[in-house]
């Protein structure tokens, strides 16, 4: 059951992220991408995050990916134009790619004591995360609300009307 | 013996002068800058006196040293060593007392002039160098005197440094004499590399241990010493500077050019007698160059217009004489007239400042005439120069020219030769200062409209002094010099010898100064046409003479027009512009190629930064997840890395 | 023969294939990266790296019974929304200043 619900969800992830690339229009890539993100909130709950799955919908896939929906409709971005291109990145680029893939694909495989996943492995409980994250972590955890509310300040003064636009004095 | 002689004061006052007036000078009133200036040689003279009051002959040679060395570099060490002995003694009275009468002369001569302040300081700062140079008891010490009077000439000659041709002249001397200084310094070297000390007295006392030491390598040291001593004294064939020279003030010209720098050649010959002694042939060397140099000025001074030119061959033709007693052993001669040739060359050019000063400026023989009774003071002193270079008796030149020509003599082989030669050239220096005598003083006057008055007493006072000496300077050391000055430079001469032959030479060489003072009297005064008709006469030989027998012009042809192609298109074209611009050209070539190729990789494209990234982040990883251990066992190498 | 299709699907999943699957999703954001020429979809490939990473995360977890893992992809998640936000209030600038999203043509910073 369990790799039939990998494979799927697996393959899924992938087609959402060749897609990605794949297409020309950002409205395309980005509707793609969701796919991904729900893609892998099931993958999540395959290994036994309840909780993440979940907040990778509500947050990925249902705030940030709409933020970039936004984003795309209110800039009225286009179809991608063919531009000059970067020699360097497919020279230098693509081979980057490929060594670290393989890299990264050498190690897992020969990695000893890596165990597996199953149906019957137990689900962490949101009740365990949380005591973590109230009680050892609680810094942190208010930290990040701060973080937040900096990141909602930047971006209201970054993308007000006045600031950005060329002035005649620049 | 270190006495409390304190040896030191003698150059530090003129020091000192140099250093106040140098720096303070500019701001001073002018009496202040003459007072210090002035006080600075009589300090010195009077300081002389004291030390040669107080002892007796037994107890010289003195010598003085700091406590501390100049150098002190593995075996070699050389000294602060002031030496005082007899020579010493006869030189620093004359460069302190003569300098101090013509620092006196100018204080009068310089009157006017903008750069008074730093005519003294100059002229100080002289004294302080010479006085350097006599009183060194080594001969590196020597050198440093040596080299900083041609410094200070330099200054002096070229003291209207404004006029182009008085700073080429300065430039020319310093030159001229840096040749010598060459030669100098490799005699140094060898002195050095021979005898491992440069002091004198050691070097003596070596030489008197081994009396087989004769010629070879003592013959070079005294030839390179000869080098030294031609360039400063203007011999053949370094002598060109000395005419150019007359271009700084008449004053300089007296004392550095006639009675103290100039000198400093012969003095350091006598100085250095003991080396010479051993080595025949560079004392006929010396013999031969001073004789030539003698005759050749001699010559060219017979028919040089301008006064002070003709003065000028006359200091290098009585050096020529100096130079021939030294090339015949006769050391205490040469000193001798060393001392009366400062006290009546000082002199005549004294008066022909005076006579300059009287008509305004103007130089030219020609131009003058009829000032006898004009400037009588002037008129009379002179006169009394012009029979003591002429070697009349009773007066100063006599008895040191004779003296001379006596040991010349009574060498024989090459001594009679050069003996010869020397009294040819007294006829032509009496025929040649008569002839200036008559152009200058008797006669109509030829200057035009200007009334020339007397030169005030600041200026005549040292002229009569002067005059007083060249009468009376012969009898002080007649029959004495030598066995005064025996200790310091050898007995050669036997001065009381034979007075029979020395009567016929003296009667010869008065005679023939007399047959040049008719010969001018018959050209200059009875029949005035005759010297143009005799100069028309023999075109070629005249012109020769006239233009100094076209020396300067052989040395610009075959020395500095060679140099300064090389200078031009080796140094300047090859070297500076090639060699050099082209290196630094290709250096700052490199760097702007790295940098346009470097500029390159900052392009502002996202893209290309993220694919740089990217290639940075795999070779990370490639780095810290390969087993790079086994891997290097697998071909053998193992690498101490633990826990890798 | 069903049986063995059956035995087949009660297999396990080794974690290693998770782990692959996630650097394959990294590589494919580099990628991303390197080829689009739309800002917005350059920033959204840099979303699928951060979510290839997170994937990576949950499997060690998983591995190691440690809910610390998880807490970490928590964190990141707050960070990438955060990081998000103002990404794109910049990009707007950006379009508002130089009124193109062609990556190539915002080149500004170049010496």
């Amino acid at each position: 059951m369990h790799l039939i619900l990998f494979i799927v969800f697996a393959g899924f992830c992938l087609a959402g992220a060749v897609n990605l690339l794949m297409q020309t229009h950002p409205i395309n890539s980005a509707l793609s991408l969701i796919v991904v993100m729900t893609s892998l909130a099931v993958l999540y709950l395959l290994l036994g995050a309840e909780f993440l799955a979940v907040a990778q919908v509500i947050v990925y896939a249902g705030a940030i990916m709409v933020l970039f929906t936004f984003v795309v409709m209110l800039l009225n971005a286009g179809r991608e134009e063919r531009t000059l291109g970067s020699r360097a990145a497919m020279v230098v680029g693509f081979p980057a790619v490929v060594a670290l893939l393989a890299v990264a694909a050498t190690v897992i495989l020969h990695t000893q004591g890596l165990g597996t996943a199953a149906m019957r492995d137990g689900i962490t409980s949101t009740q365990e995360l949380s005591t973590v994250l109230f009680t050892k972590l609680l810094l942190p955890f208010e930290v990040t609300s701060v973080l937040i509310l900096i990141a909602i300040l930047g971006a209201v003064a970054l993308a007000r009307p006045g600031h950005g636009e060329r002035t005649p004095s620049e | 013996m270190n006495g409390s002689l304190h040896l030191w004061l003698i150059p530090l006052l003129p020091f000192a002068g140099f250093v106040l007036n140098g720096i303070l000078g500019r701001k001073l009133p002018k009496a202040l800058v003459t007072a210090i200036a002035l006080l600075a040689p009589l300090g010195s003279f009077l300081v002389v006196l004291g030390e040669s009051f107080g002892m007796s002959s037994a107890s010289l040679p003195v010598t003085e040293t700091l406590p501390f060395p100049w150098i002190s570099a593995g075996k070699l060490r050389i000294e602060f060593s002031f030496v005082f002995d007899q020579l010493t003694l006869i030189m620093l009275l004359v460069i302190t007392g003569v300098g101090f009468l013509i620092h006196l002369y100018s204080a009068g001569y310089m009157e006017h002039e903008d750069g008074y302040w730093r005519y003294f300081a100059y002229l100080n700062l002289f004294l302080f160098f010479m006085t350097v140079l006599v009183l060194a008891g080594n001969a590196l010490l020597m050198f440093v005197g040596w080299e900083g009077v041609g410094l200070a000439s330099y200054l002096l000659i070229g003291f209207w440094f404004q006029k182009t041709s008085a700073a080429d002249a300065g430039k020319k001397a310093f030159i001229v004499n840096r040749i010598g200084d060459f030669g100098f310094l490799i005699g140094l070297f060898f002195l050095l590399a021979n005898f491992g000390t440069l002091t004198f007295s050691e070097i003596s006392a070596k030489l008197a241990a081994n009396p087989a030491w004769t010629g070879g390598v003592l013959t070079a040291i005294a030839l390179c010493l000869l080098v030294g001593a031609a360039g400063k004294s203007a011999q053949l064939p370094l002598y060109v500077w000395l005419p150019d020279a007359m271009e700084g003030p008449t004053p300089v010209s007296a004392l550095i050019h006639a009675a103290t720098m100039v000198t400093a050649g012969v003095y350091m010959i006598a100085r250095t007698h003991f080396l010479f002694d051993r080595s025949p042939f560079a004392l006929s060397v010396v013999a031969i160059v001073g004789a030539a140099t003698a005759l050749f000025a001699a010559t060219i001074g017979l028919v040089q217009t301008d006064i002070k030119r003709v003065l000028a061959y006359s200091t290098v033709s009585q050096l020529g004489y100096m130079f021939l007693g030294c090339g015949v052993a006769a050391y205490s001669a040469a000193i001798f007239h060393l001392m009366t040739h400062a006290f009546f060359k000082a002199l005549l050019f004294l008066a022909a400042g005076s006579v300059i000063h009287a008509l305004g400026g103007e130089q030219d023989l020609r131009k003058m005439g009829g000032l006898r009774k004009k400037l009588p003071v002037t008129f009379w002193t002179m006169t009394m120069a012009v029979f003591a270079i002429a070697g009349f008796f009773p007066f100063a030149g006599f008895f040191s020219k004779d003296a001379i020509l006596y040991a010349a003599f009574t060498q024989g082989g090459l001594g009679t030769v050069v003996w010869f030669v020397g009294l040819v050239t007294a006829l032509l220096t009496s025929f040649y200062m008569f002839r200036l005598w008559y152009l200058a003083f008797l006669g109509e006057s030829r200057s035009a409209d200007i009334h020339p008055h007397e030169s005030p007493w600041s200026m005549l006072g040292p002229l009569v002094i002067l005059a007083v000496l060249s009468v009376c300077g012969g009898w002080i050391g007649a029959g004495r010099f030598g066995a005064f000055l025996a200790p310091a430079v050898g007995t050669k001469t036997a001065e009381a010898a034979s007075s029979n032959l020395e009567l016929i030479l003296s009667v010869l060489a008065v005679g023939v100064a007399a047959l040049g003072w008719f010969i001018a009297d018959r050209l200059y005064r009875t029949n005035p046409e005759s010297p143009a008709r005799l100069a028309a006469a023999v075109p070629g030989a005249y012109n020769v003479l006239v233009h100094k027998y076209y020396v300067d012009e052989i040395y610009n042809f075959l020395i500095v027009k060679p140099l300064l192609l090389l200078s031009k298109f080796v140094l300047e074209w090859v070297v500076d512009i090639a060699i050099l611009g082209g290196a630094a050209w290709l250096l700052g070539g490199i760097a702007m190629l790295g940098g346009a190729i470097l500029q390159r990789w900052q392009s502002g494209n996202l893209r290309s930064y993220a694919a740089w990234l990217a290639l940075g982040a795999a070779a990370l990883l490639l780095f810290v997840l390969m087993p790079w251990t086994s891997i290097l066992a697998g071909f053998g190498l193992h690498v101490g890395m633990v826990g890798h | 023969m069903s049986s063995g299709y059956v035995q087949l699907l009660q297999q396990d999943v080794p974690l290693s294939w998770y782990l692959l699957l996630s650097a394959v999703l990294f590589s494919l954001g580099i990628v991303g990266f390197l080829i689009k020429r739309n800002l917005i979809t350059v920033f959204m490939s840099i979303e699928l790296m951060l979510n290839a990473v997170n994937l990576s995360f949950v499997t060690f977890a998983h591995q190691w019974h440690a809910v610390k893992g998880q807490i970490f992809v928590f964190f990141v998640m707050m960070v990438a929304a955060a990081e998000a936000a103002v990404g794109l209030a910049i990009i707007i600038a950006v379009f508002r200043a130089r009124a193109t999203l062609a990556v190539d043509r915002i080149d500004l910073m170049k010496l």
